[in-house]
């Protein structure tokens, strides 16, 4: 029963997201002000400006478990930043602390400069994998963001704890920081030491808003409709339960 | 080639997917699975390279604190040479782990209290608005409701403590996690059907 809910709910998300792909080539989004993000489109433009790089430390998450999706989700923004910041002086580093992710990372920078028609200035250095147990991750990170001319950090991926050492090393640096994790301790640290910070699901928004294609504003509405779907089944389920249905 | 490592991509996507569905896929499910398991542990071996080019290259540059960077090229060259001779079993390889990375660990973990302490006291001063008003004083009346007081407990405290943490955290906990995990999935169907490729494709 339980295999057929969920064959249901992805072969559902798989039709709606095509459907919602071809609809919002048409019709433009509305999407509601969220300050991270704001902040990361000013640095974005900031850091070509002025001749600074952004570092961004996609964390710790692997491919081959839960915490792929977070990984993904920084790897599609990374693609999108790549591209967008190709040209500038310093160029983007991008800081991983698995190798899969890590070696992933590299091949996302390429694909941002072959896009951006300006393969020449790609790096293989810039995409780094700085430790893999979790500290040894952060102190690697820390290191960038103090001694690379950066002037953003946005970590963006799965981060616990030793995401307040990254970002107080940030901030000691002046350094702004922005930070999205899918791991609900990390969320705390960063709701607590950093500028602004992106609470669950919002760090999935963030290809739709820095306009990465038409793919992420359409699984940004889809997640809505699945959010509401949960939120009936939730109070459908209570009442139910209340009423002594089930 | 790009085409065809988003159709090996999509495909393998598609057959791992079905095989939690379709029985009979299960085993090509787990051969798959298995083969991105050795590709994980090739990777790490690339990570570690990654990880010398990167320190090699300050080193070779004189950047600043380039001193670490050969500190680290030696203790990763010693760790890698001791571990294949001795095998990490042995003596000297728990001596390193027990003298040099746990002590290293705990004492980041200490760190990591006192940098969580100092976010939390600039908080207000970094965002001063009702989240963050509210993220302190509970934060604080939690601490206060678990601590044991030389005065003995503040009353009712312990039960708003309790109260908070199983009934308004873990619902907000829980909130959080299912608005991931649907994240989760529209960014991997995005992947599953090569709309985003994180594999060398434009």
């Amino acid at each position: 029963m339980t295999d057929l809910i969920s064959l249901a709910v992805i072969g559902a998300s798989v039709i709606l997201l095509l459907v919602l792909t071809l609809w919002k080539r048409k019709s433009p989004t509305n999407l509601r002000d969220i300050p991270a993000l704001i902040r990361l489109y000013h640095a974005l433009g900031l850091s070509i400006e002025d001749g600074t790089r952004l570092h961004i430390s996609l964390g710790r998450g692997g491919l081959l478990d839960a915490r792929g999706g977070s990984a993904l989700a920084g790897l599609a923004m990374l693609r999108h930043i790549a591209e967008q910041t190709s040209v500038s002086d310093k160029p983007v580093i991008a800081s991983a602390g698995n190798p899969a992710i890590g070696l992933l990372t590299q091949d996302t920078l390429q694909s941002g400069y072959n896009a951006a028609g300006v393969s020449e200035l790609y790096a293989p250095s810039s995409g780094r994998v700085t430790g893999l147990s979790p500290f040894g991750y952060a102190t690697g990170a820390m290191n960038i963001s103090q001694n690379e001319n950066v002037s953003a950090n946005i970590f963006i991926g799965h981060l616990g704890a030793e995401a307040a050492l990254l970002a107080d090393a940030a901030d000691r640096a002046n350094v702004i920081v922005i930070g999205a994790s899918d791991d609900l301790v990390g969320q705390s640290a960063l709701f607590a030491s950093s500028q602004d910070s992106l609470i669950g699901e919002e760090l999935f928004a963030v290809g739709a808003y820095l306009g990465a294609g038409v793919s992420h504003r359409a699984s940004l509405t889809l997640q809505d409709l699945l959010r509401w779907l949960v939120i009936v089944a939730l109070l459908g389920g209570a009442a139910a339960k209340l009423l002594g249905v089930i | 080639m790009r085409v065809f490592t988003a159709a090996i991509a999509i495909a393998v996507g598609i057959l791992i997917l079905g095989g939690y569905f379709y029985p009979p896929l299960a085993a090509v499910q787990t051969l798959l699975l298995n083969w991105a398991i050795i590709l994980a542990g090739a990777a790490t071996l690339v990570g570690v390279f990654n990880l010398i080019a990167t320190h090699t290259y300050k080193i070779r540059r004189r950047e600043k604190d380039s001193a670490y960077s050969a500190l680290l090229i030696m203790g990763l060259a010693a760790a890698l040479i001791f571990g294949i001779a001795l095998r990490p079993e042995h003596q000297i390889m728990r001596a390193m782990m027990d003298g040099i990375i746990i002590p290293a660990e705990a004492a980041l973990m200490g760190l990591l209290t006192v940098s969580l302490l100092y976010a939390a006291i600039r908080l207000l001063r970094r965002r001063a608005d009702a989240m963050s008003i509210v993220f302190l004083v509970t934060a604080a009346l939690l601490i206060l409701g678990s601590a044991t007081l030389p005065l003995g407990n503040i009353p009712l405290l312990d039960i708003f403590s309790r109260w908070t943490v199983q009934v308004l955290a873990l619902g907000g906990a829980r909130g959080i996690i299912i608005g991931v995990a649907l994240g989760a999935l529209t960014t991997g169907l995005r992947v599953l059907f090569g709309a985003d490729r994180p594999y060398g494709g434009n």
